[in-house]
């Protein structure tokens, strides 16, 4: 089996996220890049299926030089090869549009991503793969086996799951659940001198089409101040939550 | 040039989530001078949604059962046929699977987390929608003729109508699907957290799973859902299917109480999309009180019991 995993550098969880002073772009000062957190559990899966199953596992990210330290941390996790195709990710069709074009030249049986990427939050890029290279897709995918060409998985549905059953090629949209979190694997010595020396390629896409444009960007309002109730008023809150805030 | 909106259905009604939906595609397409019109599949009572110029209804025993490469199919000929500009779909985890697969069959941008009707920003339309898990906005427009848009669930309130809308029948073709349904378990009865008005929420505070009935009781009283943060569903103590925040569940309710919770950035940007939060922490210097609306400082153990009790007459007094 042959599998790609689909990885996005993304502002680690606890940055404090700002925009450049025209309101145009990410401000990208000082912030720490992660792998995306869902493509990790997919990540991690995939090497589960590379140490059980012998398969291949190759990553691919969309995005200009500075995402390649993460791809190094891919590898150094367990992935075999990685691909970065160049170009800055403007949006979700960009960023699955290109890599559709090197999932049909690799023939790939399995292609992970994560469901989303925190930081746009597309939740597309996984069902755009899907459909333009004609492979089944399953999202928000909890577990995932695969015996010879029949893929079994769990996906997470508001209040409850499903079971599904496919045949490869096949995409899933990867999130927690998919591996334990404490099996997420944080890459040893071994594995990142190995990683030093495993091929990386730099693909140039050959379309930039874009169907969507963030004109600008804007940060939240800053909340009000806090009521705060003395906890010998329970009282007052039910009150508060009734009268004021009407929620209740 | 019209607004088509897709109303999700279960057993053979609408969603809760249709009202606001239709309320968005109506006021949308009245910003555009032009009609609204909804999608509905297996809906027993297409009609009673009011504020549409029309809804297209479409009946078939082989949509009984979701999956979503049928269902994209199906939406994306609708929306052909019906020659709209627009398609509003929901932010459900059944149309969150739609999206990707309608742009790509329908050739359309897709702007999902919608949280606005359009503004004009240099002759463009520009739909402002939520990124970096609402940590900030985007004003975002589409580069194609025709746009689908994900919107954010309570992020816009329903508009009342009174007035039903006019049903016609559309026969459409379903394809086979290559992913098949084998089995599905939902939770009976209990609301979930993409549902519910209103979640109850806890922490590492709580000490441990053993105290997590007065978290269940409290729900109850209220009619909520619970959820909880990231390392209590790491511990087991908790399914992961209740981890919200930014690598878990979003949570956009109206009324989101945390009890025994920190505040953690990543925890915040995943909740503050509701609309009002309540802390319950022993910690006065918990990040949670700088961003909650209301707040107790004390010990959860004293206070949620008392909590339930005091809801409990709130309830039947005002029932
Ligand atoms: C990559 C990454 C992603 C993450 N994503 C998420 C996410 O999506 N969601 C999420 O929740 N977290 C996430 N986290 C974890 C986050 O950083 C915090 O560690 C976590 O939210 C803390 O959970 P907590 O508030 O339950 O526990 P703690 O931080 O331990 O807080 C417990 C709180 O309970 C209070 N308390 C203790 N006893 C009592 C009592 N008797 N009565 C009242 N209050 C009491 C304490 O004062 C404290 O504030 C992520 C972390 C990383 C690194």
């Amino acid at each position: 089996m042959k599998i790609l995993v689909c990885i996005s550098a993304v502002p680690d969880t606890t940055s404090k996220i700002n925009f450049t002073a025209d309101q145009k772009s990410f401000d990208t000062g000082g912030v720490q890049f992660v792998i995306n957190p869902n493509d990790e559990f997919g990540l991690t899966r995939a090497v589960w299926f590379k140490e059980q199953q012998g398969a291949e596992v190759h990553i691919a990210t969309v995005g200009e030089a500075s995402v390649e330290p993460i791809m190094r941390k891919a590898l150094a996790i367990g992935a075999d090869k990685a691909f970065r195709i160049n170009t800055h990710p403007l949006d979700g069709f960009l960023v699955a549009n290109t890599l559709s074009e090197h999932i049909k030249t690799e023939h790939y049986d399995l292609v992970i991503c994560g469901r989303e990427s925190i930081d746009y939050n597309g939740n597309m890029v996984p069902g755009l793969i899907a459909n333009h290279c004609n492979f089944a897709f399953i999202n928000t995918c909890t577990s995932l086996t695969v015996d010879g060409n029949k893929a079994t998985a769990t996906r997470e549905i508001d209040g409850g799951s499903e079971t599904l059953e496919t045949q490869l090629p096949l995409v899933v949209g990867a999130q927690k659940g998919l591996v334990e979190e404490s099996d997420l694997k944080i890459p040893n010595m071994r594995g990142i001198m190995s990683a030093r020396t495993k091929p990386l390629e730099i693909i140039t896409p050959s379309s930039l089409e874009t169907l969507t444009e963030d004109l600008s960007f804007e940060k939240p309002d800053s909340k009000g101040a806090i009521t705060l109730v003395d906890e010998a008023n329970i009282d007052q809150l039910i009150e508060l939550l009734h009268k004021e805030a009407k929620v209740l | 040039m019209s607004v088509l909106v897709y109303l999700e259905s279960e057993n053979k009604a609408y969603k809760k989530t249709a009202n606001e939906l239709a309320s968005y595609a109506a006021e949308l397409a009245n910003q555009l001078n032009t009609e609204a019109i909804g999608l509905v599949i297996n809906n027993d009572q297409p009609e009673i949604i009011g504020g549409l110029n029309q809804i297209i209804s479409v009946n078939n025993e082989a949509l009984d059962t979701y999956t979503a490469e049928k269902f994209a199919s199906l939406i994306s000929v609708a929306f052909e046929k019906s020659g709209a500009q627009y398609l509003v779909i929901g932010s459900s985890a059944d149309s969150k699977y739609l999206g990707g697969l309608i742009s790509a069959k329908s050739s359309s941008g897709y702007i999902p987390n919608v949280i606005a009707l359009p503004e004009n920003i240099d002759g463009k339309t520009a739909f402002k929608r939520t990124v970096f898990t609402n940590k900030g906005y985007a004003l975002t427009t589409p580069k194609t003729k025709r746009c689908i848009i994900g919107l954010s669930k309570n992020s816009f309130g329903s508009v009342r109508s009174d007035s039903g809308s006019r049903v016609e029948s559309m026969i459409l073709d379903v394809i086979d699907d290559p992913v098949s349904l084998i089995s599905k378990s939902t939770v009976n009865g209990k609301a979930t957290i993409a549902d519910a008005d209103i979640v109850v929420s806890a922490g590492r505070g709580l000490k441990g799973p053993e105290n997590w009935h007065l978290i269940e009781e409290l729900a109850d009283v209220l009619g909520a859902a619970t959820a909880c943060s990231k390392p209590v569903s790491d511990l087991g103590w908790r399914p992961h299917s209740e981890h919200v925040g930014q690598t878990g569940k979003p949570v956009a309710t109206n009324l989101y109480i945390a009890i025994g919770i920190s505040g953690a950035i990543q925890h915040l940007a995943g909740i503050n999309a509701s609309k009002i939060k309540v802390v319950i922490n022993n910690d006065p210097e918990a990040p949670f009180f700088k961003a909650a609306d209301y707040g107790i400082v004390g010990d959860a153990f004293t206070i949620v019991p008392q909590l339930i009790e005091k809801l409990k007459a709130f309830k039947a007094e005002n029932a």
